[in-house]
């Protein structure tokens, strides 16, 4: 083991898909250019925005919801080795087992035994962000077990080789004749008199989940909420896969963040009602599991639920930015974010994209490792006012581009701008130098910035400001 | 040394120096007025769930309606619910409850606000299989067990049994962000509210 | 009253318009317009960019200008923003609490313009007239940071001759965000466009906003475009009569 006692750890290097290959800008740019992607991320997180506003305004009470969620988890930040100690004794006195997973080699590692010892060479799995943030399924596949994804849009992304793109919606990016095409060309089985009709769509991947939901031992899920005083974990989804995989296999293998404990059962009525209304613009979602331990009789007879740090602690040491852990990842964050509504997720690199992604994402890998993430936002705060848990999400960026590394000229340009600025009449100067420089050129095509593609720079006036009072 | 001492080592070390905010502040709505059926009816129907007000005594018949065909019914319904024929789960192998036409269920309790119904596996609502495999669910709902909001429903909750919350038939969001229902679940859900 | 104006360093150097346009305003509502000299710029550049240290000098410069006067206005929602979210943050950061205490209470003091005017002044009609058909973009920072809410409309309402014509979207971001638009060009750029369009959809010949660095986004993308539109601070349109 490559961890010791003591010391918060970011989450290691070689494994899990937390880092990206390039920069954002760079990313980005590839994104930009593709006109078919941003026409349906603007129309489905137009759709969303609509939805969602709706459903909010019918509760008189949100904003009370939102100061409840918010302290709700600041509270469980505060005394979570209590909270993970006390959920593990209750799922364990119910007849769970709890495994610790310090990273996402220890967490994939468990993973793969667990599997190995009931003998089955195929897991099926409901949308967990956690097992996609240790790259579980690569995990499962280099040791020969098939892990089948049961939601339909990580369906869309696993049949199509793709990587998801949204926390919610991992195949925004795709639309319905894309959908179809990946249907025809990857699902064994598949009427070639598919349509892209989205019922259509749907039913396709009833019929060919069927079969597999019937006959799989063992179901991997992640987990949104687990509740301390009694040992209940939950899942909230919609399809009813996730049902499927948590009532009908002999084994359930749950891959919980630390951070997703919550102190008490009444804790849920602060979320049920502020998840399904962020996320998905729904009073509620279609489906949403609740068990304890295991049931005689009734679901999974073996269940373990497997406690993933792989970063979190450090993310919990940093003041300014612990609250990134309070994501319920419900995705109202991108859905309202306009550069996310231009890029999409694929260009943050992560797993976790948009504003959340890109403050967490760093935090937990090390701001180095993702240093352009902390500037891929305009600061525009829509992501604070949607979030249902009220992450101050623009501070924390803020701070990260604090610590995130500087380039040699940009550092010295700023030394000199606050110098400069500290110092009215050598700041005064400066002004007046600048308008006799004239140093952007006509109409700003002359500088270097990056700026001068698409805008041209304001003349410079003959006068400022100061030297017109001065004159008065 | 364990993993977990490893884990909650780091976490004390992260927390060293922060402060405890303490219990949270809950000055969301708290008390309710009394459900309001019209309210969960128009909720159901939102999520194109089906919903018709009948006596008691006329569960058996509108069941063996919908269905058209073989019911499950978990072994604490009451009989007089009981369909013709119905096949009573004492333990059904899953593909024969996956071949049956209909489940017929009663349930723990219903929000009115978000049109969602919970079934907590007492007898009348049988083992979770039973309500997830066949591709029509008719529930039976009685106007008491109908709470106006989530909060009182999490609190008369039993959270030692296993809870489904069901709101509407199965759906997804996961093409272009738009509802669609019908997918893994029940892809018909039909709510046969008891009249007082 | 007598208030002191913080120019900001944008308007005072690059948009001086919209900072003679403030004076103007509030000497003709028979108000005492004060300019500190020692001012210079609230730091926020540094701050966003991710050199808050370097910001600490411009913060404490800030506080000890303005420390003196009990009302202060900035022609910039961005500005007034950064004074009262981030000027005691980063004094604390740096340990300064007693710093961080006074910019505290000099950011209380300070206002964006139309929160000067309808909040302190307690006026809606400024008798301005300004005979031209206009759209109002609220800008991020004035909209969610400060929360002017309505109150730029309610000034544009009472404008005479001005026509005010609704912008679609008019809550996204225009995609300038500071460095932003250096950093992340192509992205700023694709916001931009967007913000264009539903601009140009209008039918407006100008476009006002509390901040001149936003105006200098959209109104440098409208000159690149040759479009017919204008942009003009909100202070000018509020001082033209």
């Amino acid at each position: 083991m490559t961890t010791f006692l003591g010391m918060p750890a970011t989450a290691p290097r070689g494994v899990g898909h937390l880092r990206g290959d390039e920069p954002f800008p760079a990313a980005a740019h590839k994104a930009l250019a593709n006109d078919q992607l941003r026409r349906n991320l603007r129309h489905a997180t137009t759709t969303i925005r609509g939805k969602s506003g709706r459903v909010i305004a019918e509760l008189p009470d949100w904003q009370e919801l939102r100061s409840a969620g918010s302290a709700i988890k600041a509270d469980v930040m505060s005394r979570l080795p209590e909270l993970l100690e006390q959920l593990e004794a209750r799922v364990t006195e119910r007849g769970g087992v709890v495994h610790w997973a310090a990273d996402a080699n220890e967490a994939n590692a468990i993973v793969t035994d667990l599997v190995r010892q009931t003998g089955s060479e195929r897991v099926i799995k409901v949308k967990s962000m956690a097992t996609q943030e240790i790259a579980l399924n690569e995990a499962l596949e280099a040791a020969g077990i098939q892990p089948v994804e049961t939601d339909l849009a990580e369906l869309i992304v696993q049949l199509g080789n793709d990587k998801p793109s949204h926390i919610l919606v991992p195949a925004i990016h795709r639309n319905r004749s894309e959908i179809r095409e990946i249907f025809l060309a990857a699902m064994p089985g598949v009427d070639p008199a598919l349509t892209d009709d989205p019922p259509v769509l749907a039913a396709a991947a009833r019929k060919y989940l069927r079969e597999t939901f019937l006959s799989t031992k063992v179901a991997i899920s992640g987990a949104n909420f687990g509740i301390a005083e009694t040992g209940t974990l939950a899942v909230v989804e919609s399809e009813g896969n996730g049902r499927m995989c948590l009532t009908l296999p002999e084994t359930l293998i749950t891959v919980m963040g630390i951070e997703k404990v919550v102190p008490a059962w009444q804790d849920l009525e602060v979320f049920l009602q502020l998840l399904p209304r962020a996320s998905t613009g729904e009073r509620m979602n279609p489906y949403t599991t609740m068990w304890t331990g295991v049931t005689p009789g009734d679901g999974p007879q073996n269940f373990h639920l497997v406690l993933l740090d792989n970063g979190r602690s450090a993310v919990l040491a940093d003041e300014a930015g612990r609250s990134a852990l309070h994501c319920i990842r419900c995705s109202a964050c991108l859905n309202v974010c306009p550069v996310y509504e231009r890029t999409g997720g694929h260009a943050y690199g992560s797993v976790y994209p948009g504003p959340i992604g890109a403050v967490l994402s760093p935090q937990l890998t090390g701001v180095e490792d993702n240093a352009s993430l902390p500037f891929a936002s305009s600061l525009c705060g829509a992501c604070f006012d949607a979030c249902p848990v009220k992450i101050d999400i623009p501070s924390i960026l803020v701070h990260l581009r604090n610590r995130a590394p500087h380039g040699r000229i940009e550092r010295a340009a700023m030394r000199a701008a606050a110098y400069t600025m500290d110092r009215p009449k050598l700041y005064a100067r400066a002004q007046r130098a600048a308008k006799l420089a004239r140093i952007a050129g006509r109409r700003g095509r002359g500088l270097p910035l990056g700026w001068n593609e698409a805008r041209d720079l304001p003349e410079i006036p003959e006068q400022t400001f100061r030297d017109w009072w001065a004159s008065r | 040394m364990s993993a977990k001492d490893v884990i909650l080592g780091r976490v004390r070390a992260a927390l060293r120096d922060a402060p405890a905010p303490g219990p949270a502040p809950r000055d969301y709505r708290r008390t309710f007025p009394a459900a309001d059926l019209d309210v969960l009816v128009d909720r159901l129907v939102d999520y194109k769930a089906s919903v018709r007000r009948i006596p008691a005594d006329a569960v058996a018949a509108v069941a063996a309606e919908i269905a058209g065909g073989t019911v499950v019914v978990p072994p604490g319904l009451p009989s007089s619910w009981r369909p013709d024929g119905a096949l009573v789960d004492d333990d059904l192998p899953p593909d024969r409850i996956a071949a049956a036409d209909a489940v017929l269920t009663a349930a723990a309790i219903a929000v009115a606000e978000t049109g969602t119904i919970v079934l907590d596996a007492s007898p009348d609502q049988g083992r979770r299989i039973i309500t997830l495999l066949p591709d029509v669910h008719i529930v039976v709902l009685h106007p008491r067990q109908v709470v106006a909001s989530v909060p009182e429903a999490v609190a008369r909750l039993d959270p030692a049994r296993p809870l489904t919350w069901i709101s509407g038939p199965s759906a997804t969001s996961d093409i272009e962000l738009n509802r669609v229902e019908g997918v893994h679940g029940p892809r018909h859900l039909h709510v046969l509210l008891l009249e007082p | 009253m007598r208030i002191a104006l913080f120019a900001t360093c944008l308007a005072d150097t690059l948009f001086p318009e919209a900072a003679k346009a403030t004076v103007r305003l509030l000497e003709r509502l028979g108000h005492e317009v004060v300019f500190p000299s020692e001012q210079t710029c609230c730091g926020q550049m540094h701050v966003n960019t991710g050199y808050q240290r370097d910001a600490l000098p411009l913060v404490k410069r800030y506080v000890q200008t303005f420390s003196p006067y009990d009302v202060i206005v900035a022609p910039s929602g961005s500005c007034v923003g950064s004074i009262r979210h981030q000027h005691a943050m980063v004094a604390a950061a740096a340990g300064e609490a007693g710093l961080a205490a006074r910019a505290g209470d000099v950011g209380a003091r300070t206002y964006e313009l139309s929160e000067l005017l309808v909040d302190v002044l307690k006026v809606e009609d400024v008798g301005a007239y300004y005979p031209h058909r206009v759209t109002y973009h609220p800008t991020c920072h004035s909209l969610r940071m400060i929360r002017v809410g309505d109150k730029p409309l309610r000034l544009l309402r009472n404008v005479r001759g001005l026509e005010l014509v609704e912008l679609p979207a008019a809550e996204q971001c225009c995609g300038f965000g500071g460095t932003f638009s250096v950093k992340n060009a192509e992205t700023s750029a694709a916001m931009l466009a967007d913000k264009m369009t539903t601009i140009e959809s209008t039918g407006a010949s100008v476009c006002t906003a509390g901040d001149a660095s936003c105006l200098m986004h959209i109104g440098g993308g409208l000159r690149r475009k040759d479009s017919g539109v204008k942009t003009v601070h909100l202070a000018e349109i509020l001082a033209a009569t």
